[in-house]
């Protein structure tokens, strides 16, 4: 994007290089395979659920409360049992009664616990959804603080998977984990207590057997993650590489790139599926691994409890309680496991989330900014150096003035520079020395917000965004009015084609246009600039793809919306430009000619040279 | 690669063709399965009878025989069960793979229509993150879900082995858990579908944001692109939370329906305890199997937490499967009929095309005739259907009526790889793919040599800038080329182009973003690398054009005038009024 004049400057001036392609190791993101911090991205992660203080104690209260109440059903149901045994042991009748009052309360305590139950995962469901927008509100504010030269190195399909399918994962393994995770260890605890209280003996048997479980599944989990690290980086790789291939469709099937496409994909594709199936396969045997431990406690337990009876220490009501809790008991390791294997999903994921979050912004504003009441659009180069990157000098000590209502174009040959002076203008990148003073204040000064708002842009691409055409021409301003809209479209000869249209002006488009030409896109853009009545216009080779004729009538448009605004013309049609004001020709990074179009061709220099290959050309 | 079928097949036989690998592995899964589940279910027995026949008769003995036999049944559950883990991420993640293969190869396949029908965002959706919902699903299904029906039935088997009597309360808990699953199905199934609507909206949204960066800083949308976002964002968390609220009930209710049945089962055992016609150990183990039947509804149910998203995603996948591609290959493909003197030649025969619906054609009767060695231009105002010209050769749509002819022969009855293989294109947006430049190069031509590259570079004005990176042909070139300047990219495109040493080139307004010089420069090396070839131009500027042998002058889709530069000079009114125009510009 920027700075692409200058990466390939006929000087060693070769711009900032977007390193290797995606596929091998891309620099910005998720490219090294550096250690991976497991436990920093889960404290962040636990951090962010912790910015909920009230649902989180409320949601551990539910959680709390619900586990005591379900746990004490077996009980009551083994005390209910115990009395009917004792009543058959005894001879004497069961009274009905009393078998209804113990159940009736197993009943009532199941009742509470499901009802807390229920509100626990609401809240907890509350959480995990404000926590998932929050994470791609915050990764859509972080696109707008990120320099440009960042994203001249990204595919956009990896950036797109980072804000789809990672945040979805952590949203969907987080919701599991928040009403699952919890339940299970506070169900184990109570369970665990209950078990002690029961038979101190029978529950040491439980407590060796959970260890043990702990630490399998640690070990397993831990072996799983580098596997579930890379599979969500090849879902990146894949997703950008899908992403290029359907932007360029038409491309890759006419030039016969179908097969390799598809041969670069299928790799891409099986490196996916490989690593996917390590990570779900290791973390997929956590599971049965705890519940084999699970089992051998079981056995223990009832060998143990078993031989306890016989020696009379145990009542056989007790070891039926205690055989519904160790059955119990199984279900949150179960759980716990599988959380186990989704929480290294889920780290894997927030990870290259927070790496997003993380990569270095562009600087701040200045802190107490200057403002610009009444632009006038007095627009000067300082003795202005910059380069893209350190030690490749790209503009040294340029200079110019453009006074209010001036044109000021630029010529010169691709790779001179014009590009990166709209970009310093724009402030898309910072200059290294000298200044840029906008009706005398340096706009390091301003905002970039408020600066930009002076400037008036179309580029050499046009964009348009899913939506109405109306909305298109509108984004020039915020709150522009329909009149106001209406007139740059009739300006810009856009309101012609546009009636013709069935919808008009709420005829839908897409960044592919949709029904308009190219042309007619860029006649959109110029129409988008039009709206914006800014105090400088920057054209930016902005009427190629017009027609002679159209491009005339769009010419009279922009002659008068240059009326007493300075504008910056940058074209490759000298023809466009021969009334400005002043004309640079540029090469390297340097203005080599200034001038009038009278006063440079006089010069008989390289202004004069070009205009000469241009309309001197043997067929003109 | 597959061809496509020119029927579409049903959606059962689609899911059938594609879970056909995978049929062996499910069967062995399912045996696994069976295997570990029926030593999960012999523990409860073997329990009950060290209760009834080691405590009760005090025979200590029996009660660690039984715990060996315990420990031999746990010991084959945790070996079946890994293996049933195996095969289970085997199938879930080779399917996941076939999947994305399958939608990838049908959108290679698709035309414009279909590419604008979904929209590239949501064809982007689909190919990964769809997928990745199927693929989840199906790791739930085969490695915790198939064991419920297994530990369900035999729960059910042995609890009435155990005890006929007590197994009428699973007549009515059963039958409860069905329907809460039912309902919060049906209920959360609609969400499901709009929540994928709504991923689909923000990827389009960052993706827009992500391309027109520039154009937003520039016109400091920043907020409101943001809140154009949030409000996606928005609706997507709303949809999300709803979701889950449904979701969040099942677990509980089924905790109630499972618990509820034990206390019930107690009440109706202790009477008959108390009555003598049932032992305490069966009531243990009962209380075991139901617990065991209980368990496996309810991890049943919680298909409900991931089905419907998947079934959503898989109905979205399917979408992209069965749409039958708009351009398909000819059902008996002929051989290009090689032409007296060689080289292709392109004719227009009455040629006319429509958008769906649309109320006027783009291209209405439009006719002429491009021989090898031959140059054929069209100008003409925005929007008058000069790329649709192209469009139609590429056959990158098909014509509404009339005929294009190669070589005498309906394009439509070429195999398309043999249609394309003869075009060298040149579209309207450089559009270049990231790697190198060699590799940008070699797009079209793999075994291209170093030499010809250069060569190409050479004809197309790029060969200085691209000596000048000190990486020369191995520099990088980023996504879209954004690393370089539009003329830059312009010129990278023809010399891609030209690599191809085709028969048939095809420029789309090619030369709009390089300078005059350039383009008179260009245009004076490009005949002798073309040589023989036929060329289509597409154009604005008449000094582009006017060397063509023939020039089509349209205006709304038909041509308004026809002839050499110097007839359409003396016969065409609006063809003067360009020229003028034109010349006015440049002096």
């Amino acid at each position: 994007m920027a700075g692409r004049d200058l990466s390939a400057g006929s000087a060693p001036l070769p711009g900032p290089q977007p390193l290797p392609g995606p596929r091998g190791g891309m620099p910005g993101l998720g490219a090294v395979a550096r250690a991976r911090d497991l436990k920093g991205t889960l404290t962040r992660l636990f951090r962010l659920i912790g910015a909920h203080p009230v649902a989180i104690t409320a949601t551990l209260a539910c959680t709390v409360a619900s586990v005591a109440g379900s746990s004490l059903v077996p009980w009551q149901l083994g005390r209910a049992t115990d009395y009917v045994i004792g009543a058959v042991a005894a001879g004497v009748p069961v009274e009905l009664s009393v078998l209804t009052r113990r159940l009736g309360l197993a009943a009532g305590l199941l009742l509470a616990g499901v009802l807390l139950n229920i509100v626990q995962a609401w809240l907890s469901n509350a959480i995990v959804q404000a926590l998932s927008r929050n994470l791609r509100d915050q990764a859509a504010l972080k696109l707008a603080r990120l320099p440009l030269a960042w994203f001249d190195r990204q595919p956009h399909g990896e950036v797109l998977s980072r804000i789809t399918n990672d945040i979805d994962n952590v949203s969907q393994s987080l919701q599991q984990l928040l009403s699952q995770l919890l339940m299970s260890a506070l169900q184990l605890v109570a369970v665990l207590a209950l078990m002690f209280a029961l038979s101190p003996a029978l529950a040491g048997i439980a407590v060796v057997s959970l260890v043990l479980s702990v630490l399998l599944s640690r070990l397993l989990a831990a072996r799983s993650r580098p596997h579930f690290v890379e599979q969500w980086r090849r879902t990146g790789t894949l997703n950008a590489d899908v992403e290029e291939d359907y932007s360029g469709h038409t491309l890759m099937k006419v030039f016969g790139h179908r097969e390799r496409a598809r041969a670069v994909f299928e790799d891409d594709n099986e490196a996916l599926r490989a690593s996917a199936f390590k990570a779900q396969f290791l973390s997929g045997i956590i599971q049965p691994v705890m519940l084999f431990v699970g089992q051998l406690g079981f056995v223990a337990v009832v060998a143990g409890g078993a031989l306890l009876i016989l020696a009379g220490g145990l009542s056989i009501g007790v070891l039926q309680s205690f055989i519904q809790y160790i059955r119990q008991i199984n279900q949150p390791i179960g759980q716990i496991a599988g959380a186990a294997s989704v929480l290294q999903s889920a780290s894997a994921s927030a990870e290259r989330v927070f790496e997003l979050l993380d990569a270095p912004e562009m600087k701040p504003d200045t802190a107490a900014p200057a403002k610009l009441a009444a632009p006038q659009g007095h627009v000067v180069f300082d003795h202005v150096t910059f380069r893209y990157e350190p030690g490749r000098p790209l503009f040294e000590d340029v200079s110019l003035e453009a006074r209010p209502g001036q044109t000021v174009a630029v010529v010169g040959p691709t790779g001179a520079g014009k590009t990166t002076l709209v970009n310093l203008l724009m402030r898309f990148y910072e200059i290294d020395g000298g200044a840029i003073r906008l009706d005398g204040v340096d706009t390091r000064d301003l905002t970039r917000a408020d600066l930009r708002r002076h400037f008036g842009m179309v580029l050499q691409d046009s964009w348009l965004f899913s939506g109405t055409i109306r909305e298109n021409i509108a984004y020039g301003k915020d709150g522009a009015s329909e009149a106001e809209i209406l007139e740059a479209a009739r300006a810009c000869h856009v309101d012609g084609f546009v009636r013709k249209l069935p919808e008009g002006y709420d005829t839908l488009v897409d960044e592919t246009g949709g029904v308009l030409s190219t042309g007619q896109k860029q006649l959109l853009t110029i129409a988008r600039a039009f709206v914006a009545r800014p105090s400088v216009l920057i054209l930016d080779e902005a009427t190629s793809s017009v027609d002679t004729r159209t491009e005339l009538l769009v010419q009279r448009a922009m002659a008068r919306l240059r009326e007493g605004r300075t504008s910056f013309v940058i074209a490759h049609r000298l023809s466009t430009i021969r009334d400005a004001d002043l004309i640079l020709y540029m090469e390297d990074g340097n203005i080599l000619e200034a001038g009038d179009h009278a006063a440079l061709m006089a010069r008989r220099g390289r202004y004069w040279q070009l205009y000469q290959s241009q309309f001197g050309a043997p067929e003109s | 690669m597959a061809v496509i079928a020119a029927v579409p097949e049903g959606r059962l036989a689609l899911w059938w063709r594609l879970w056909a690998p995978y049929r062996g592995a499910l069967v062995l899964l399912l045996l696994c399965q069976v295997v570990q589940a029926l030593a999960a279910l012999t523990l409860p027995t073997l329990s009950a009878r060290v209760i009834d026949l080691g405590i009760l008769r005090h025979d200590g003995a029996y009660v660690l025989r039984s715990g060996g036999l315990m420990l031999l049944a746990a010991l084959v559950q945790i070996l079946f069960s890994v293996a049933a883990a195996w095969a289970g991420a085997r199938i879930a993640m080779g399917f996941g793979r076939d999947l994305r293969s399958a939608v990838f190869a049908r959108v290679q396949d698709f035309s414009l229509h279909e590419m604008r029908r979904f929209g590239t965002p949501s064809l982007i959706t689909r190919s990964t993150n769809d997928v990745l919902q199927v693929q989840s699903f199906l790791v739930m299904v085969l490695t915790t879900i198939t064991t419920a029906p297994i530990m369900g039935i035999g729960g059910i088997v042995m609890a009435i082995r155990q005890d006929a009597g007590l197994s009428d309360i699973l007549v009515v808990s059963v039958p409860a858990l069905a329907v809460i699953v039912g309902v919060l199905l049906s209920a959360a199934l609609p969400l499901f579908a709009r929540m994928q609507g709504q991923i689909d909206r923000i990827n389009q949204i960052v993706r827009e944001q992500i391309l027109g960066l520039r154009v937003i800083r520039a016109f400091v949308r920043d907020d409101w692109e943001h809140q154009r976002f949030a409000g996606a964002n928005e609706a997507l968390t709303g949809t999300a939370r709803r979701v889950g609220r449904i979701m969040a009930l099942n677990m509980p209710l089924a905790h109630l329906v499972m618990h509820l049945s034990t206390i019930a089962l107690v009440w109706f055992a202790a009477r008959r305890i108390a009555a003598g016609t049932l032992e305490v150990g069966a009531l243990v183990a009962f209380l075991a199997y139901i617990m065991q039947i209980l368990i496996s509804v309810m991890i049943a149910s919680m298909l409900i937490v991931m089905a419907p998203r998947a079934l959503v995603s898989a109905g979205r996948i399917r979408d992209v499967l069965l749409s039958a591609p708009g351009i398909v290959e000819p059902a008996a493909p002929a051989a290009l009929p090689a032409r007296p003197g060689g080289g292709v030649e392109i004719e227009f025969r009455h040629v006319g095309f429509a958008y769906p619906g649309a109320e006027r054609p783009v291209l209405d009767d439009v006719n002429f005739r491009l021989e090898p060695g031959k140059t054929v231009a069209v100008i003409g105002a925005t929007g008058s259907g000069k790329t649709t010209i192209v469009n139609l050769i590429a056959r990158l749509f098909d014509v509404t009526t009339g005929a294009v002819l190669i070589n005498g022969v309906d394009i439509r009855t070429l195999p398309l790889a043999t249609l394309w293989s003869l075009i060298g294109f040149v579209p309207q947006e450089s559009f270049l793919f990231s790697g190198t430049i060699a590799d940008t190069l070699r797009y079209g031509r793999a075994e291209a040599s170093d030499d010809e590259l250069w060569q190409a570079l050479e004809v197309a004005q790029a060969r200085d800038f691209v000596a000048a990176l000190p990486l020369g042909l191995a520099a990088p070139v980023a996504q879209g080329g954004g690393n370089f300047s539009g003329g830059q990219r312009q010129r990278l495109a023809i010399a891609r182009a030209l690599v191809r040493r085709a028969p048939l080139y095809l420029f789309d307004d090619s030369f709009s973003a390089l300078d005059y010089a350039t383009d008179a420069r260009l245009r004076a090396a490009l005949p002798g690398h073309l040589g023989a070839a036929a060329v289509l131009i597409v154009g604005q500027r008449v000094s582009s054009l006017r060397h063509a042998d023939l020039i089509l002058l349209l205006d709304q889709g038909r041509v308004a005038a026809a002839g050499s530069h110097e007839s359409l000079l003396r016969d065409s009114a609006a063809y003067r009024e360009i020229v003028a125009s034109q010349h006015a510009e440049e002096g």
